[in-house]
């Protein structure tokens, strides 16, 4: 039977901005013409040489490109079956894979003439990436960020600010990273003119999620090229990541789309628990929906209100996932699962403790994962583990939440009230 | 022709625009929308635009964002939308325009929803983040079945194509947006806003409303112009934010529908 391969569909899927059922282009008419104009600027300096070597030489020169591919094996022996590798990007300049993404889209917005970026962040390491990228090429910038997340990543707001970025609060809704995307794109409508939106993940509007993509292929090109040297094969068993957006797992995932013989994984946010509101897992509890300017799996109640979420990480608490990936779980190629908070925050102690690392608590999912996986695997198999960014701006929330989870006893938190549920 | 198309048909007999206020159904209740319906046509309101309250409005500034809030605080579903429709179009006796998110629309599924809509008695559908290009296929051959108008909108950004694009997917009227921003703004109109609105109506052929921070009975005068159609919301929202809960509000409410419509009528 001939192999349909994923890698031709998606370059036909990128022609029309759509992946399948999912993806395209809601939004108010404001930013359709934009839409039109930064397709085609991104369309035209992607091929183009000078475009490339600029970001080519930043990503290596600025942000330390390419990452060290890492042999865990105290990790591996601990675990006692697969041997692990861990893709370093939480060693790139400004601490995570987002960097990758700001930088290119920020050369783009100088490209196009605009003279302001603005965008929305979580974890705030995409803020941070943005406001970094935007320092070095002299742009304006100005970031929103739930101010709940504002309180669990205290130090990004800080260093935000110290890199000249304005950081405004958004008050909305849980106060979280999807009232944060509202606001930027408010924000974006009105001053499209001039303004560049940096979306920091594989959603929004088309082109966003294939250009936000082919940023971040890098990871699994340079992960695919390092394997190849260390262990005489292109590809791992097993690859590894979690799924906010999903921007850090689709560029480990593209390089070994056509691989068979490699199985991918996504790890979401599964948070405290399965009801509706207490998780970020799209692929568990998530209906067809629109959001944010794209068709994909959402978290929703049956009126098509947005439900609130909840994960340790602010980067994974989202309740919509880049339209690709439903597409790419579709065709069966990439598995979707979950680690709950305990899990990522186990996850995130294990791997301080045999491999003087502190992961990011996003990454600290994929790491959950990989507890789960190489057990059950033999020695000479290879699992490949996007580390997607470092734990530094963690440090104190993790602290806070273990404090909590003492003080309780266990983890019970009390379940949030499900705000809707049309009774029809 | 559609209840809409006529009431633009009307107006041009009497050689005037047509008032087009704005509510967020449910705000602050669904029973008090059923009484602001009968208050806005009382005060003369030739179409009333009724908005489905969404979690994630980004078209919208805070008094909007602030009503969808508070609709859906008070427990507001589509279908109690559809049933206020339901028992109030007949006797309120102008058209109604759902002013809505596209997912809302595709939670209950396209067919269901139009069937719905048109069952109660709404006359046309504006979706705000649904452009022609992703109407084409689905939304409005289903839209078309049940008898429904799709008004669709254009912006200080459309370019010649999509003006012909929007006009093409729209029955009954367009909406265009006074400026590029979120509803709600308050303020002086934009400085080119008469000049664009003149150069898209001549592109379009079909009745152009305006809408988008128009909040005075002076600026509605200067609107109506230029324009087949003057759209006041936000500042309609404010005042049942400042009114709601009090038996005041849909006097208070019809009182300055009056004050908003009197430079229509030659008054002001
Ligand atoms: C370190 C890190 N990893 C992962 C994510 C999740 O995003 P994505 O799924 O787009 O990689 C974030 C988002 O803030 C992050 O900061």
């Amino acid at each position: 039977m001939a192999k349909v391969s994923l890698l031709k569909q998606r370059a036909a899927a990128d022609r029309i901005g759509r992946f399948g059922d999912y993806g395209g282009r809601y939004v108010p008419e404001t930013l359709m013409a934009p839409l039109d104009e930064l397709t085609r600027a991104y369309d035209k300096h992607r091929t183009k040489r000078a475009f490339k070597r600029r970001l080519t030489d930043l990503l290596q020169d600025y942000c330390g490109r390419p990452t060290p591919l890492y042999h865990a094996k105290r990790l591996s022996e601990r675990l006692g079956g697969a041997q692990i590798y861990l893709k370093r990007e939480d060693l790139l300049h400004t601490g995570a894979h987002k960097i990758n993404n700001a930088v290119g889209q920020a050369l783009l917005a100088v490209e196009m003439g605009k003279e302001r970026v603005i965008a929305e962040t979580g974890a705030g390491q995409h803020g941070v990436a943005t406001a970094t990228a935007a320092a070095l090429l002299g742009l304006q910038c100005c970031v929103f960020m739930g101010s709940e997340d504002m309180r669990r990543q205290r130090l990004n707001v800080h260093r935000m600010r110290l890199l000249g970025a304005e950081v405004r609060p958004v008050e909305s809704g849980s106060r979280t990273l999807k009232d944060a995307t509202n606001e930027a794109l408010r924000d974006w409508v009105t001053h499209v003119r001039n303004t560049h939106y940096i979306i920091g993940s594989v959603l929004g509007p088309n082109p966003f999620p294939r250009m936000v993509r082919d940023f971040h292929s890098v990871i699994g090109i340079e992960a695919s090229r390092q394997l190849k040297k260390k262990i005489r094969r292109a590809y791992p068993d097993v690859a590894i990541a979690c799924v906010g957006g999903g921007s850090n797992s689709i560029g480990l995932f593209s390089a070994f789309l056509d691989e068979p013989r490699t199985r991918l994984i996504g790890v979401e946010g599964g948070g405290r628990g399965q009801q509706l509101g207490d998780h970020a897992a799209r692929f568990d509890g998530g209906t067809l929906g629109v959001l944010h300017g794209t068709r994909t799996l959402v978290l929703q109640d049956s009126d098509g209100q947005v439900m609130e979420t909840h994960s340790v990480s602010a980067g994974l608490d989202y309740p919509a996932v880049g339209p690709e990936h439903v597409f790419l779980h579709d065709a069966g190629r990439v598995e979707y699962t979950s680690a709950t908070d305990d899990e990522a925050l186990a996850g995130f102690h294990l791997l301080a403790e045999t491999e003087g690392i502190l992961p990011a608590l996003e990454s600290s999912h994929a790491i959950a994962e990989v507890m789960e996986r190489a057990p059950r695997l033999t020695s000479d198999k290879v699992v490949l583990v996007n580390l997607s960014g470092r734990g530094d701006k963690d440090v104190e929330s993790i602290l806070e939440e273990e404090e909590k989870r003492r003080a309780q006893g266990t983890e019970a938190e009390p379940p949030r009230p499900r705000p809707h549920g049309d009774p029809s | 022709m559609s209840a809409i198309s006529e009431v633009f048909e009307r107006c041009r007999r009497e050689k005037r625009a047509a008032f087009i206020p704005y509510i967020t159904a449910g705000d602050p209740d669904l029973e008090t929308t059923g009484e602001l319906l009968g208050a806005l046509a009382s005060g003369g309101a030739d179409l009333i635009e009724l908005g489905v309250p969404f979690s994630d409005p980004i078209a919208d500034g805070p008094a909007n964002q602030r009503a969808a809030s508070r609709a859906l605080a008070s427990g507001t579903h589509l279908s109690g939308i559809f049933e206020v429709v339901a028992r109030h179009r007949a006797a309120v006796g102008v058209p109604i325009l759902l002013f809505t998110y596209f997912n809302p629309i595709h939670a209950r599924g396209l067919e269901r929803f139009a069937e719905q809509a048109r069952d109660s008695g709404v006359d046309g559908v504006l979706c705000l983040d649904l452009p022609p290009e992703e109407a084409e296929a689905e939304y409005l051959p289903v839209m078309r079945k049940s008898g429904l108008d799709t008004i669709f909108l254009l912006a200080p950004t459309s370019t010649r194509q999509r003006i012909k694009k929007a006009a093409a997917a729209s029955t009954g009227f367009v909406y265009y947006v006074s400026r590029t921003g979120v509803t709600g703004t308050q303020g002086e109109l934009p400085e080119n806003l008469m000049k664009e609105a003149k150069a898209v109506r001549r592109k379009v052929k079909m009745p152009l409303a305006v809408g988008f921070g128009v909040t005075t009975p002076e600026q509605v005068a200067t609107i109506a112009k230029v324009a087949d159609g003057v759209v006041v919301g936000s500042a309609l929202v404010r005042l049942v934010e400042e009114h709601g809960g009090t038996p005041e509000l849909p006097g208070i409410l019809e009182q300055r529908v009056k004050e908003l419509t009197a430079p229509l009528h030659g008054g002001g």
